[in-house]
Parts: structure tokens; sequence; C-alpha cells
């Protein structure tokens, strides 16, 4: 006598069921891509004297409220925005105890001493665009890099990465511990050779 | 030979379907992994500013949004044109903006409470009015860690 079969689940169905699902998490989905420019605020309290700082260790970055560019009160187009702050951070114009041996730039006594005193100071109007103070930032940031790439490609030869590429292998989650801690060293380094002194002034009223 | 039966009509066999289900459950799982909802409804338009000196956020349980821009087509007219902060679901003003980290901030986990960042997802023709605003009420509760987020590009692209 034949063995009864028992009958076998139609599974054709299945590819249907798991298509509408798939369907639905392609809709939804967003790969997370969000990236951005860190920035840290000054805490509240303010300072009751403020430190002198000589006017030729600041470079004075305005955006007016018509968006239009005033780098050291003269009107300037963005474009020449970087090189003009890395001239400035880099120029190394001190003598003395304020002497910057790893500077490259002219040494002209009338910019900044080193680039531990130079300051970068930003100020914008209320009306000026987001995507035009965005830009301006960028650029800084971009001739902080520009001389932190310098620096990190002059002292670690031998590592194969740029400033950047450093950081970005220090933030990544996936980089090892032994790996962070000797890449955290390196980019103190840097870090102290040009430090990031950029200060925002609170925002004119429109006038 | 039994056994070895040929197929006598020389028919092409049918291609078996059967692992379909297996591609797209492979598929499926993918995408399963790589979702992140959307928690937030959008509110306003969100066309961020382009830049490339950017760095990651952090993971995105450290992070709290913010976000600013005009309202999106079917807010405008009920609140008007001008640009508005959103916060969670619904619209805030900037007195708001303090009150709603710190309420974000005690919800997050104790050891995360101090690594916070908080990332401005802004649209990119709002004035510097209103985000100067929100940068003060942050000073105020001490919301120091402050995130521009933008969209990966020329910043020449700002321009146009």
């Amino acid at each position: 006598m034949a063995r009864r079969k028992s009958p076998e689940v139609n599974a054709g169905s299945m590819a249907d069921i798991a298509f509408l699902l798939l369907i639905f998490f392609l809709v939804t989905t967003t790969i997370e891509t969000d990236s951005g420019i860190n920035r840290k605020l000054p805490p509240m309290e303010e300072q009751i004297d403020p430190p002198i700082i000589r006017q030729k260790n600041i470079f004075t970055v305005v955006v007016n409220k018509n968006n239009q560019l005033l780098v050291e009160e003269e009107l300037t187009d963005i474009k020449e925005l970087r090189s003009l702050a890395v001239d400035f951070l880099d120029n190394g114009g001190g003598s003395g105890e304020e002497f910057c041996d790893y500077c490259q730039g002219d040494r002209d006594p009338r910019s900044s001493d080193n680039p531990d005193k130079a300051i970068i100071s930003l100020k914008n109007d209320r009306e000026t665009e987001y995507k035009v103070y965005i830009a301006v930032q960028n650029e800084l940031v971009a001739a902080y890099n520009v001389l932190r790439n310098r620096e990190f490609a002059r002292l670690y030869p031998n590592e194969g990465l740029t400033y950047v590429e450093a950081d970005l292998r220090y933030t990544d989650p996936r980089t090892s511990i032994d790996d962070k801690s000797s890449l955290k060293e390196k980019l103190d380094v840097i870090k102290a050779l040009y430090p990031q002194k950029l200060s925002e002034a609170e925002p004119s009223k429109v006038n | 030979m039994a056994k070895f039966k040929k197929n006598k009509s020389g028919d092409l066999p049918a291609i078996s379907t059967a692992s379909l289900p297996d591609i797209v459950f492979m598929l499926l799982f993918f995408f399963m992994v790589a979702t992140v909802m959307r928690d937030n409804t959008l509110m306003v338009q969100n066309t961020l500013p382009a830049a490339d000196q950017v760095q990651k956020l952090d993971k995105k349980d450290r992070v709290i949004y913010i976000y600013a821009g005009k309202p999106s087509s079917r807010y405008i007219d009920t609140y008007g044109t001008s640009a508005k902060i959103q916060l969670n679901d619904k619209f805030g003003t900037v007195e708001e903006v303090g009150a709603f980290v710190l309420a974000e901030r005690a919800a997050k986990r104790q050891e995360l409470q101090n690594v916070l960042t908080t990332a401005l997802k802004v649209d990119s023709e709002t004035k510097m009015g209103i985000i100067s605003d929100i940068k003060q009420e942050l000073r105020k509760v001490n919301a120091l860690k402050l995130n521009y987020t933008t969209r990966v590009g020329d910043y020449t692209q700002n321009f146009n």
C-alpha cells in the first residue's frame, strides 16, 4: 500500500509577503549621512576684564546684511578668504619668546605674532543668510585644516595620512583603542601648534 | 533502468523559484538593519547648506536635534512665511529652546548627559538672527557642543 503523503504547503506567496515588507522598508529607509561643522559655544559667565589683545593679532571677518564679506575692513570675495586666513595664521611675525619656528609665512611684523596668539574674529549681522555664514565658517575651518595637514605631513610622514583623515579615523567607532590613543597623541600635538581660536561676536542689530 | 528515467518529452525543466524568497529576505534584512526611522515629521523647509570641512555627527542617541526654517507649504496658511523653530513635533519659540534642551537632556541616560551635542538643522535661506537667538539660549542652559548640520558639497553651491 502506498504511503500517504502529507500535502505540501504552497510557499508560492512567500515571495509576495517578503516583497511587501521589503518595499515598506525601502520606502521608510533614510540611510543616515548626518555630518556638519562642529563648534563649541563659549560659556555664559562673562570675563570680568577681557585680556588685552593687540590689534595685529586679530583677523576680523564681518558678514553684513547684504551677505558681503569684509576681511580686515576690506571688501573681499569669499574665494580669497581661505588663503588670507592661512597667511594670517601662518605669519609668525613674533620674535624672542613669541618666535614661531614652524611657521612658513611672510613674518610680517604688522600681522600675527604666532598661531597661538592669532585670533580670528567673526561677526555677522542678524540679516545675514545662514548659507553664507556656513560658507564663511567652512573656509575658516579649511584654513586651519590646511595648516594642520601640512604640519601633520611634516611631523608624521610615515603615517601616510593627512590631519583630516587622521581625525576621521580617530572619531570612527571601529578604530581600536590602541590606535585611538596613539592617534590622539599626534592629533593633540598638531592641535597645539595651530589651535583653533575662532571668536564669534554677538550679532549686530539692524540699524 | 527505471531509476534513471529520461525526460522523454524533451521540454526544458522549469526554473525553480524556490530560492526567490530567500533572496528577497536577504534584501529585506539588509534594509531592516540599515533603516533609521524618521522620528520627526518635518514641519519646516529644510534644505541644508553645503560645506566640505565637515565632521561626522556623534551617535544618534547623543544628539538633540533642533530644526529651523520657513514653515513648509501646508503650514504657510497657519503660520506665515517667517522662519520658525521646530522642537520635536511642534513649532516653538526661542524662549522654549532652553526648556526643550533641558527636557531632552533629562530624558537621556545618565552617562550620556554630559556628552550631548545639539545639532542645528537649519534651512539655508534662514537669516542669522534666529540662529543667534538659539545659540544664546543654548549658552544659557550650558549646552555648548554644537553642530551645524550640512550637506557635503563645495561651499560655492551656497551662492546661487
